[in-house]
């Protein structure tokens, strides 16, 4: 305990360490304007100074020759939230930047990073996707949306569209997301065909606004061909956990749902129906492998064309900012084949049903539509405007449930 | 309402991958060595015996890659913690990042296949007998392996000399190299062997729980193996009771919620965990000494200096 | 045959060595895997380990940002070195940084819209106690029932995320969010962000506090009575009964410390660079810091510069994700690998090798 003086030396090294390195950090100027997330209202001209200084003198790392690379392809980024390989969500937003690139072969450069956490990791990905030269940049999950406006906030030369969001800050964002709804319909009217207990199951995932309006789209056109039916939801709290999925399949057919709809994407569910002889619907992917039974349709997330039309927009110069909601008529919501496990005139019916939601001509939430308490949401021959549908927070008239919270 | 009958079947088939890593880590900690790259060792069996069974076309071939990718991922650790002497914390939490990486990369080509299928151990008709009957003779192959382990593990450790030489091993390292034990010998076959628990954990998910493969599908299976583990107060019957309870709790707020009982979701969904910790509270309040028997010398890292 | 010899006194030599050449080693054995991937090795180990530090496109962008990454990691693994040093273990950061991000931003937000300048630092103690209130869960059961530490620790983590779900779809969502999940944005109004304190820099109030946390846990080991009761009870737990350390207040402190600064990271983070309470708000900060404090080999230095490094391959590697297209898997197995060597090669400070047997015993 006698020697204080390594001590001293040993504290001035970490204090040394620690200067050296915000030093360091502040040392070079930020090209095109890269400061992260937070202004510049905190800004402190007289540190940074000394800071640079200090720097300078330790070492000379300032090599802050900006340096505008500019390719010679449009360079597109794409920011996913899970793993390509998921076969879900991503898999198909990854389809979409291949037909990005199979249709515009060497005028275009996509590069993608995934399994990018919401948040702050989102942001820097962006901002370095950037900085290596992209032009365009398609964030794909609700969760980037802060981040994606901030970015754009940033860098008004680039253009963003950002899926299943609200929020378009500045005229460089557009957002983008499906009318999954019109697809659920579909299936919910062949699943009240087709269950015999009356009983349809429903794996959820998280209580928000696109898995409830799912919920109801499937149940309004299940208990329009089937008044019985009535609708058992499980909510997993997860987009993707496969054992668990695979679980409240079982659980529900062991509660006699012999058809079970499902909003997580793996195939989990699939082997649990097809050992209980249950019907249930490929979700994101086709999942044809457990075709022509227990898959006996599918509902497909088809980014394709949307992404293939909005790159060309934007390498022509023509790109606008835009909130777009399509559905089956824009092909952005597909519908998977129905097998011949689903009785011919059920098939008719369903593609009937397919029809006049391509048309234009119906719309599936058509009133008089009430909500879960008895009130009126919806008189006849009404259908509601975007807005309150895309939040939609309540359950209509008949299922016997509560969202949680 | 709930038949008991598909819950206790459910959640046995639940369990299984849980209990068969649990089974093998508490092995591996019995013998001094904590290894946290349970989650690690999982996925690449799952990978393993995924790959195999897909080409060789056989499920039981499976299995026995399963093991082996675990193991062999297991021997990594093997040699780091017990050849360089590594921080085994660290080392298991770095198993585990590289076995998922490498999992994912290996598996690539994988995804939206169905492996062949795995027949139940017994015949349609004695299992439709009665309850009784649909409990006990409804399983797969690996259910049952599952069990035979349990009990075989248990009458090892305490029955046996090699059980004996195990969990001094565990306990007191320096004393057992004293006596002429090779310590790290015997720590390497442990850790093989809870490798070779996890990666058979991973193949049953694979193979028999999902039955596909896509990445990242362990979603922290080993992690929940680990506390199971430590619920058992490393005894192999209380990892069982311990496994069963945590599928049981799962598996029936999964049932609660799809019948049209209600409860609230949230609850219903943080269940498996709280009750897990509540039982563990009861059970250490009641027997204070018997429950912190955690091996002496878990974690730390042997060097004979003789 | 090679054999180890045990080192009165670690090498000084190799304590800065042997990272150095794990690294070279992982730049290697990971320039083989991304062979093997059909990527360019050289041009992959450049990516990840130099252009985040000196490329002039992104150096100016990545530099502050390694901060911001690591800030968080340090943070949290200051707090939980103490526990793991005096044999307490508390794996369940990242349920107390989720906490402490709940708290913090629900008080912030009860304020709303206020600007005053009083929440933000409010917020602070608010997920500080969050996360203290967290981890003593484990502590109160450890010291009252003797439930073991690990598996309460651990499973809280699902319980919380549990809440964390709710609290975003629920109790702190957006009022003027459509329906949709998550809270206010806390970083776009000014009474509760969290602001960059050096503009440009990446230093916002997480990352300034742990730098201070790792000078006070150098302070704390080296000159406190705690920090010497910490490292006794961690070497030598019957000779601590013997000196009269209390146990429970041990484990009482360890977790309480490591709780309220889980916490507290996740509220910085929350307020700061992530911006929001969100389903899926945390990213595994509380299971890396456990790494980065291991591999700090549980000092407050040795951590500084483990989750710097740490930081660097997870920038590096979205990096080589989207300059060459390398799958985030290899990223990951590729941070596997690097964690491989400097574990292995920490051997070297320790102990000598040696050839040839034994001579006597």
């Amino acid at each position: 305990m006698a020697d204080h003086s390594w001590r001293v030396k040993f504290m001035g090294l970490i204090l040394f360490i620690v200067a050296g390195i915000v030093a360091w950090v502040a040392a070079i100027e930020p090209n095109r304007n890269t400061c992260p997330n937070q202004g510049d209202h905190k800004m402190n001209p007289t540190f940074k100074r000394i800071a640079r200084a200090v720097a300078g003198a330790l070492l000379a790392l300032g090599l802050a020759a900006p340096v505008a690379a500019q390719d010679d392809p449009f360079h597109v980024g794409f920011v996913y939230v899970g793993p390509v390989g998921d076969y879900g969500w991503t898999w198909t937003h990854d389809q979409g930047r291949q037909a990005v690139e199979e249709a515009y072969g060497d005028k275009v450069h996509t590069t993608y990073v995934e399994s990018v956490p919401e948040g702050a990791d989102a942001e820097r990905v962006m901002t370095q996707m950037i900085l290596n030269g992209a032009d365009m940049i398609f964030t794909t999950s609700f969760g980037y949306m802060d981040a994606t406006n901030n970015v754009a906030a940033r860098f008004p030369d680039v253009v963003f569209e950002h899926a299943t969001g609200y929020r378009r800050d500045h005229p460089n964002v557009a957002t983008y997301s499906a009318r999954f709804y019109e697809g659920r319909a579909v299936m919910g009217h062949i699943a009240g065909h087709m269950t015999e207990s009356n009983i349809v199951g429903y794996i959820a995932s998280h209580p928000i606004p696109e898995v409830i309006r799912g919920i109801n789209a499937a149940y309004l056109h299940a208990a329009q061909v089937n008044p019985d039916v009535e609708f058992r939801i499980v909510w997993v709290y997860t987009w993707f956990d496969p054992a668990v999925e695979a679980d409240a399949a079982q659980a529900l057919v062991d509660a006699g749902a012999d058809v079970v709809l499902q909003h997580t994407d793996s195939t989990a569910p699939m082997t649990v129906l097809a050992e209980a002889g249950a019907y249930g619907f490929g979700q994101a992917s086709d999942m044809l492998q457990f075709a022509p039974a227990p898959r006996i349709s599918a509902i497909l997330d088809q980014w394709s064309a949307y992404y293939v039309r909005r790159v060309g927009e934007a390498m022509e110069g023509t790109w606008e900012q835009a909130d777009t909601w399509d559905g089956i008529s824009a092909g952005m919501v597909g519908i998977g084949k129905m097998t011949d496990a689903i009785p011919p005139e059920v098939r008719a019916s369903a593609m009937a049903l397919l029809d006049s939601i391509a048309s234009g001509e119906y719309h599936p939430f058509t009133g008089p539509i009430n909500t879960q308490d008895g009130q009126v949401w919806l008189t006849a021959g009404e259908t509601p405007e975007d807005g309150p549908l895309a939040g939609m927070e309540f359950y209509v008239e008949g299922i016997d449930a509560e969202i949680p919270n | 309402m709930i038949d008991p009958v598909t819950l206790i079947v459910a959640l046995i088939g639940a369990s299984t991958p849980i209990l068969l890593a649990a089974i093998g880590e508490l092995v591996v900690e019995k013998s001094g060595v904590l290894n946290l790259g349970v989650e690690g060792m999982m996925i690449i069996g799952a990978i393993c015996g995924f790959m195999t069974a897909v080409n060789i076309g056989f499920s039981w071939s499976g299995f026995v890659a399963g093991a082996a990718g675990g193991a062999i991922l297991s021997v990594v650790f093997a040699f780091l913690t017990q050849f360089l002497l590594s921080n085994q914390v660290a080392t298991g939490l770095a198993l585990t990042l590289f076995g998922l990486g490498l999992a994912a990369l290996l598996g690539e080509a994988y995804s939206g296949i169905s492996p062949p299928l795995t027949p139940d151990l017994f015949p349609q008709t004695l299992q439709e007998g009665s309850a009784i009957s649909s409990i006990i003779f409804g399983h797969d192959p690996v259910i049952y392996l599952s069990l035979g382990l349990v009990a075989a593990v248990w009458y090892v450790l305490q029955h046996t000399r090699a059980g004996l030489i195990l969990r001094a091993v565990g306990e007191n390292h320096d004393a057992a190299h004293a006596l002429g034990y090779r310590v790290v010998r015997i720590r390497c076959l442990a850790i093989i062997f809870g490798g070779a628990c996890a990666g058979l954990g991973g193949a049953y998910l694979s193979l028999v729980r999902v039955p596909s493969w896509t990445e990242g599908m362990t979603a922290g299976a080993g992690w929940i193996a680990l506390a199971i583990v430590v619920f058992a107060s490393w005894r192999p019957w209380r990892a069982l009771l311990g496994a069963y309870l945590f599928g049981g709790i799962a598996a029936l707020q999964l049932r609660l919620q799809a019948s049209d009982i209600t409860v609230p979701v949230v609850l219903l969904d943080m269940s498996p965990y709280i009750v897990t910790i509540v039982v563990l509270v009861l059970m250490s309040s009641n027997r204070v000494r018997a429950t912190l028997n955690a091996p002496a010398a878990l974690g730390k890292v042997f060097h004979a200096s003789g | 045959m090679l054999r180890l010899e045990k080192r009165p006194a670690p090498a000084r030599g190799w304590i800065i060595g042997a990272p150095i050449l794990a690294v070279l080693l992982t730049m290697v054995a990971g320039g083989l895997m991304f062979a093997l991937l059909g990527k360019d090795p050289a041009e992959s180990i450049r990516v990840i380990f130099w252009d985040p530090l000196f490329d002039d496109r992104f150096a100016g962008f990545s530099r502050p940002q390694l901060l911001v990454k690591a800030g968080p990691l340090i943070l949290i693994a200051i707090g939980l070195s103490l526990g793991f040093r005096a044999g307490i273990w508390n794996i369940g950061a990242e349920g107390q940084y989720i906490i402490g991000a709940i708290c913090g931003a629900g008080f912030g937000l009860a304020f709303f819209p206020s600007e005053n300048p009083l929440i933000f630092p409010g917020m602070i103690i608010a997920g500080a106690l969050g996360g203290w209130a967290w981890a003593m869960i484990p502590a109160i059961l450890r010291t009252r029932f003797r439930t073991n530490e690990i598996l309460v620790s651990l499973l809280l983590v699902y319980v919380a995320e549990a809440i964390l779900a709710t609290a975003a779809t629920g109790f702190l969502r957006n009022p003027d969010g459509a329906g949709f999940p998550g809270s206010r944005n806390l970083a776009r109004h000014p009474g509760t962000d969290n602001p960059e304190i050096f503009a440009g820099t990446g230093v916002h109030w997480g990352v300034m506090t742990a730098f201070i946390a790792v000078i006070a846990a150098c302070v704390l080991l080296n000159r406190h009575i705690l920090g010497y009761q910490i490292k006794l009870a961690g070497q030598a737990p019957r000779a601590a009964r013997f000196a009269g350390v209390n146990a429970a207040r041990l484990i009482i402190l360890c977790l309480g410390i490591s709780g309220a600064v889980a916490g507290m990271a996740g509220l910085f983070e929350v307020a700061g660079p992530a911006g929001q309470i969100s389903i899926d708000f945390n990213s595994g900060y509380g299971f890396t810091a456990i790494i980065v404090a291991f591999l700090g080999r549980l000092h407050p230095v040795g951590i500084l510069l483990a989750g710097l490094l740490m930081a660097l391959t997870f920038i590096g590697g979205e990096l080589a994700q989207l300059m060459l297209g390398v799958p985030a898997p290899a990223i990951q197995a590729f941070q596997g690998m690097l964690l491989f060597f400097l574990l292995a090669l920490d051997v070297l400070s320790n102990y000598q090798v040696r050839i040839g047997y034994r001579t006597a015993a």
